[in-house]
């Protein structure tokens, strides 16, 4: 009898760790350090990277995606910091109220949708609140490669924004803060116009600020690719509905808190995914039939292909109707 | 008519488009011949933009033809000049000034455009976002894959390298670095045996 091929798994490889540090930065926002429970050193990544963090939550498992923001060049540690959402679906305050110092975790290995375009004669930042976070390990990168960079920073207020401080101080000459509270605004038209042919645009915070990047910036004539963004979307609730996986031969049940890849895993199936917020395009299913509506929330698919409801991205999206058939 | 349609091809083969004008503070129209054309009707669609337009020509063998009418046309500056070669300090000046927002315009010939295109995508703009235009003669600039040498404007199949004298058979692949197609010998097992020259796309 010959042995059984290998089944590769869904998602990336995965990292068993140990937390090192847990650092509370100010009311919203925690450090959480890891170092690899077996000792050994993390394997380097490149800036921008994300890594899913997986919380056993009394039974339920959640995967959420963070950027690593520590050194890249420093592989003994990874870091990500985490911003309590009260309204969210329960990961970051997971994270906040059951996660402390000498907790054993498994975590993937990094996964990078948000790359510096190394080809950039120059590089700009725009960050919004939490979506400082991939931009650390780009400044730390480019840092050491003697990188061209310049950071735009808003924050609600000066408590509230995470590293700021320590930012200013070290590179008091590329970065620039701007706090809601003080009535600052980052001034995008300006700082469009008039940069460097060969600059490439980064922005990282909440959607609206992710749109006003690309609109402007297309309406200053900069070219589409060379301005990059990364949003992971959380799962929105929905009503509960069925959906029969041909592949699998079963019919499961979707329920209200949960994402449709979350069924599809409860259900012992294993579905393929990444960055599970929409933005990766690993989860992408075809539709075998449907009857009824998508409610298309991913990034990833072409609006023709959520106008012809026969692609859907199961981590952030969802079906409301009579029936639903998927190929996996 | 200056226009040709280019049967599809392989995917390495550049496929061309039409110049529409695009938003921004600066642009920078490159052509050669013909190519002048796709330039004036860019100038009629939008009188605004050859205020802000920056020309590099170069006329070849169309002469005068277009110079006056592209200098009608208004644009903040027009260089005429006998070869891309001659405009290449030009160009790379200008480019090296420019700032994001800059909107760059090639037609004429393929090997006009792909040059030029290599001179922009050098100082940082993405070949996605420059607009291209064919127009006029299809001669294709020629690398011999033997020698390495380049011929310029070749219009017919096979042809003689202009450098090492082998003949080349005119092959759909191209090289974006060299901004040439690539030319291999045709009679290599059995010398002598050179197909007839037939003029491309005849």
């Amino acid at each position: 009898m010959s042995a059984s091929p290998q089944k590769a798994k869904a998602g990336a490889e995965k990292l068993d760790v140990v937390v090192s540090a847990v650092v509370p930065l100010n009311d919203l926002v925690t450090r959480f350090e890891f170092k690899r429970s077996d000792g050994q050193d993390f394997p380097p990544f490149s800036a921008g990277a994300h890594t899913v963090v997986e919380m056993q939550d009394e039974g339920r498992t959640r995967l959420n995606p963070y950027s690593l923001m520590s050194d890249p060049a420093d592989t003994s540690t990874y870091a990500i910091s985490v911003r309590r959402d009260d309204e969210g679906r329960g990961g970051s305050l997971f994270m906040h109220r059951n996660v402390s110092e000498g907790d054993q975790m498994v975590i993937t290995y990094p996964v990078n949708l948000f790359p510096l375009d190394l080809r950039a004669g120059k590089h700009i930042f725009f960050a919004g609140g939490i979506g400082i976070t991939p931009f650390m390990a780009m400044i730390e990168q480019l840092e050491r490669s003697n990188g061209h960079w310049e950071l735009h920073y808003s924050a609600r207020s000066p408590e509230l924004a995470s590293y700021a401080d320590n930012l200013q101080s070290k590179h008091p000459a590329n970065v620039h803060v701007y706090y809601d509270s003080e009535g600052e605004a980052i001034d995008l038209e300006n700082l469009l116009d008039g940069q460097p042919l060969g600059t490439h645009a980064y922005v990282c915070g909440p959607a609206g600020m992710i749109n006003w990047v690309h609109d402007t910036a297309t309406a200053h004539g900069w070219p589409e690719d060379n301005v990059h963004s990364e949003e992971f979307l959380a799962p929105q609730p929905g009503k509960p509905f069925q959906v029969r996986l041909c592949k699998s031969d079963i019919t499961i049940d979707v329920g209200e808190n949960e994402s449709l890849l979350e069924a599809i895993e409860r259900c012992g199936v294993d579905a393929p995914f990444l960055c599970r917020g929409g933005a990766c395009g690993q989860c992408e299913t075809d539709v075998v039939e449907s009857d009824g509506e998508f409610i298309h929330r991913d990034h990833w698919l072409e609006d023709e292909d959520h106008a012809s409801g026969k692609k859907i991205m199961p981590c952030v999206s969802r079906f409301v109707g009579k029936s639903l058939v998927l190929d996996r | 008519m200056s226009k040709f349609q280019f049967p599809q091809s392989i995917t390495s083969r550049p496929v061309y488009g039409t110049l529409e004008p695009r938003p921004g503070k600066a642009h920078l129209m490159i052509a050669d011949a013909e190519g002048a054309e796709a330039l004036l009707e860019l100038a009629d669609r939008d009188a605004d933009l050859m205020a802000k337009s920056h020309i590099i020509y170069i006329p070849k063998d169309t002469g005068e033809t277009y110079v006056d009418k592209l200098r009608a046309a208004g644009p903040a500056q027009l260089y005429v000049g006998p070869s891309f070669e001659a405009a290449t300090q030009r160009i790379r000046h200008v480019l090296g000034e420019a700032h994001m927002g800059l909107q760059v315009y090639l037609s004429g010939t393929e090997g006009l455009m792909g040059q030029a295109m290599n001179e922009a995508t050098a100082a940082g703009i993405p070949h996605t976002a420059i607009q291209t235009e064919h127009r006029g003669s299809v001669g294709r600039r020629m690398q011999c894959v033997h020698c390495k040498g380049i011929t310029e404007d070749v219009m017919t199949d096979p042809f003689v390298c202009s450098h090492c004298g082998l003949n080349l058979f005119v092959r759909d692949h191209y090289s974006r670095r060299l901004a040439a197609f690539q030319g291999v010998c045709i009679d290599a097992e059995d010398p002598g045996n050179v197909p007839e020259p037939v003029e491309l796309y005849k």
